[in-house]
């Protein structure tokens, strides 16, 4: 990375941020910002403890509950002994070492990933990290934000850095435009069905093209968020006056002067021209259309016109295999029609998909329809904010007049670690982002999607997707 | 950090690509403010079935894999959630190492911060090593980090590749902290320089 070579924005934001290089050839990397959860810090904040160490930049570093918390009654205990320690945990543990915290009560409390943006915490050009994989979603505004273990929690929290060696270049550069309705949930899957769960590991993700630059930001945040259920260490986007129109106003981004010389500078954070990537993968959104998953890993994807697969006439015997393992756990007939799946749970929520245009879009579906009357749904807005700016709006009579459960702020029912979850055997139709094996709870069968498919199939009470316009 | 030098153990065979780390451990069990004990929970769905009694088809159930302190797998081990806890319950199950063509970056990483190796061989070598190691006769492998080998049961050596900066700290099980922290007047430079700009949160 020689000064004069043009350069990708991951390799600018890695050359602003390298501090030191190391005997052994890594890069010290200093970390702006520094997001914690109440799962993977306990064991972080106790290593501190037992070292004698303090936290360097409280400033830099700020904690919410999420993943645990029930989407109840915000105002009852937590009811689960164990979350409940955790979350008292996390509470003890940043008062002790100066962290600042965002209350459970708080209206700014939400899921790590959705209010990191939406206080203005994200800002293009920063290093952003989080001991939670999704943390690849704060890429939408030009950070460099990956997810990291707790032992690079503990790192962080002690010296503001971490230790790195340069990730290798991967372009998805995107042409055309989806197609009215489709969304960032749709071209994210059809990405990781094209290059698979391992296709950009080692890989740092840069989208760009027409159809990303057409993306809001929500939709951005959708596309990078899933950059880990294709590999890839981050996914980023050169920020644009669509990040600078977002951050504007936001309570922790910079405002007036300060603004506008930030945005001098974060309009230099793009990719030179002639930067070098090791990958590249073209890819036409004409060719998008309302994605879903029939199987346990995201790449286990399709159209929703397409059939499951037939193991059968797989020719390579693993992935035979694995698809058949995959149908027998999920409860599907080889070829059997994606449309029309029968489901008893609809999620519309997630780091993924809780933004107010998610629920807006989500809402819109509904068109004065029930949901059907073997479904259970629930809409899990991503923070307080969002619930209240939904409720200022009417959604969440919309969603309650519709059959849908209207709940507090947080993870739910991604990922089984709180009340929300399947019981053995329940289809759910998620707009999270994993549809691993027991992912939702044990047993539980999980198919991504859109918002918008979320809803009509929970209307249908079957796998189904709202008419587009033409 | 925890250091790792050689290691000569039972390996057990666990011939599936992209098994995550819900898969080898479930969300439900990270509620938990510690590092140990978590072996019991080690690949949950896989070892137990819906009453919780271990499943006798699944090879860490049965003799003597029940001893396994090496995996061999394929493509793409540990994918999805970043949980330190996935190596955690692994090392508390007793694994030391695990061998597969390819791993997710995120696990790969937490391996090294817990003194578990992951080794990469090329899918032929991976192949072959699944068949010994599925046979109790030739199921036991020595793997050396400082030679950078790994020897079947016949003694025939097979060479493996690593980056240099992660072996040493690996063999050494560096305090990286602290290594870092001999850098503390880089960082405190770094910051001065950018007083005016680094993002700062107050309430």
């Amino acid at each position: 990375m020689s000064q004069a070579a043009p350069k990708t924005i991951y390799e600018k934001i890695w050359v602003s941020h390298a501090v030191a290089t190391l005997d052994d050839g890594d890069t010290l990397l200093y970390i702006d910002r520094h997001l914690v959860n109440e799962v993977t810090s306990p064991q972080a904040f106790e290593g501190l403890r037992m070292s004698g160490r303090s936290v360097r930049r409280p400033q830099g570093t700020i904690a919410v509950a999420d993943h645990n918390v029930p989407t109840e009654d915000r105002g009852e205990p937590i009811v689960d002994p164990e979350s409940a320690l955790q979350v008292a945990t996390l509470e003890r543990n940043v008062a002790e070492f100066g962290v600042p915290y965002i209350a459970l009560q708080s209206q700014d409390q939400g899921i790590v990933h959705v209010i990191g943006p939406e206080l203005g915490l994200t800002l293009p050009g920063s290093t952003v990290v989080c001991g939670d994989s999704h943390t690849s979603t704060h890429g939408a505004f030009g950070a460099l934000a990956f997810g990291i273990g707790t032992s690079e929690i503990e790192h962080v929290l002690a010296t503001q850095t971490l230790r790195q060696r340069p990730a290798r270049n991967m372009l998805i550069h995107v042409t055309g435009k989806l197609a009215p309705g489709l969304t960032a949930k749709d071209l994210i899957l059809k990405i990781i069905g094209r290059i698979g769960t391992a296709g950009a590991n080692g890989h740092v993700i840069e989208y760009a093209g027409d159809a990303v630059v057409a993306l809001d930001m929500a939709g951005r945040m959708t596309l990078c968020n899933m950059s880990i259920e294709a590999g890839a260490r981050a996914g980023l986007i050169s920020p644009d006056q669509t990040v600078f129109d977002y951050l504007a106003g936001r309570p922790f981004a910079p405002k007036g002067k300060a603004l506008e010389k930030a945005i001098a500078d974060w309009s230099a954070l793009r990719s030179d021209p002639g930067a070098r990537y090791d990958k590249v993968l073209e890819i036409d959104a004409a060719s998008v259309g309302d994605m879903v998953t029939w199987g346990t890993s995201p790449e286990a994807v399709g159209d929703i016109e397409d059939l499951a697969p037939d193991p059968a006439v797989i020719a390579d015997p693993d992935r035979a295999r694995q698809a058949r393992e995959m149908l027998d756990y999920m409860g599907l007939e080889p070829n059997q029609p994606l449309k029309g799946i029968p489901i008893d749970v609809a999620f519309v929520g997630s780091c993924t998909n809780s933004r107010i245009e998610d629920l807006r879009a989500a809402a819109a579906t509904i068109r004065g329809r029930r949901i059907a009357a073997s479904v259970r749904g629930l809409v899990v807005p991503g923070s307080g904010r969002i619930k209240a700016q939904a409720e200022a709006e009417g959604l969440d009579r919309l969603f309650r007049d519709a059959g849908f459960e209207w709940r507090e702020a947080g993870c739910s029912m991604c990922l089984g670690m709180n009340p929300d979850r399947l019981s053995p055997g329940q289809r759910c139709a998620s707009t999270s982002n994993r549809n691993f094996e027991g992912r939702q709870g044990p047993g539980g069968r999980t198919h991504l999607m859109s918002p918008a498919m979320v809803v009509e199939s929970a209307i249908k009470g079957e796998i189904s997707a709202p008419e587009r316009p033409a | 950090m925890r250091a790792f030098q050689s290691h000569t153990g039972i390996a057990a065979s666990l011939p599936f690509s992209n098994i995550d780390t819900d898969k080898i451990l479930p969300g439900p069990f990270l509620k938990t403010i510690s590092r140990e004990g978590l072996g019991r929970h080690l690949f949950h769905m896989m070892r137990y079935d819906d009453h919780g009694a271990p499943r006798s088809d699944f090879v860490l159930n049965q003799a003597p894999w029940d001893q396994a302190t090496i995996l061999v797998t394929l493509d793409n081990f540990g994918c999805g959630s970043s949980r330190e806890h996935a190596p955690w319950a692994l090392w508390d199950f007793g694994v030391r190492c695990i061998i597969a063509p390819s791993f997710a970056d995120i696990f790969y990483n937490n391996c090294f911060k817990n003194g578990i190796l992951p080794v990469t061989f090329d899918r032929r070598t991976i192949d072959a090593l699944l068949l010994d190691v599925s046979s109790p006769s030739t199921a036991s492998l020595t793997v050396s980090l400082k030679p950078q080998t790994v020897t079947r049961t016949g003694g025939e050596i097979l060479q493996f590749d690593i980056e240099p900066a992660r072996k040493t700290a690996l063999l050494e099980g560096r305090d990286e902290i602290s290594a870092s922290l001999d850098h503390l007047s880089e960082i405190e430079a770094w910051e001065a320089a950018r007083q005016d700009i680094l993002p700062t949160i107050t309430f």
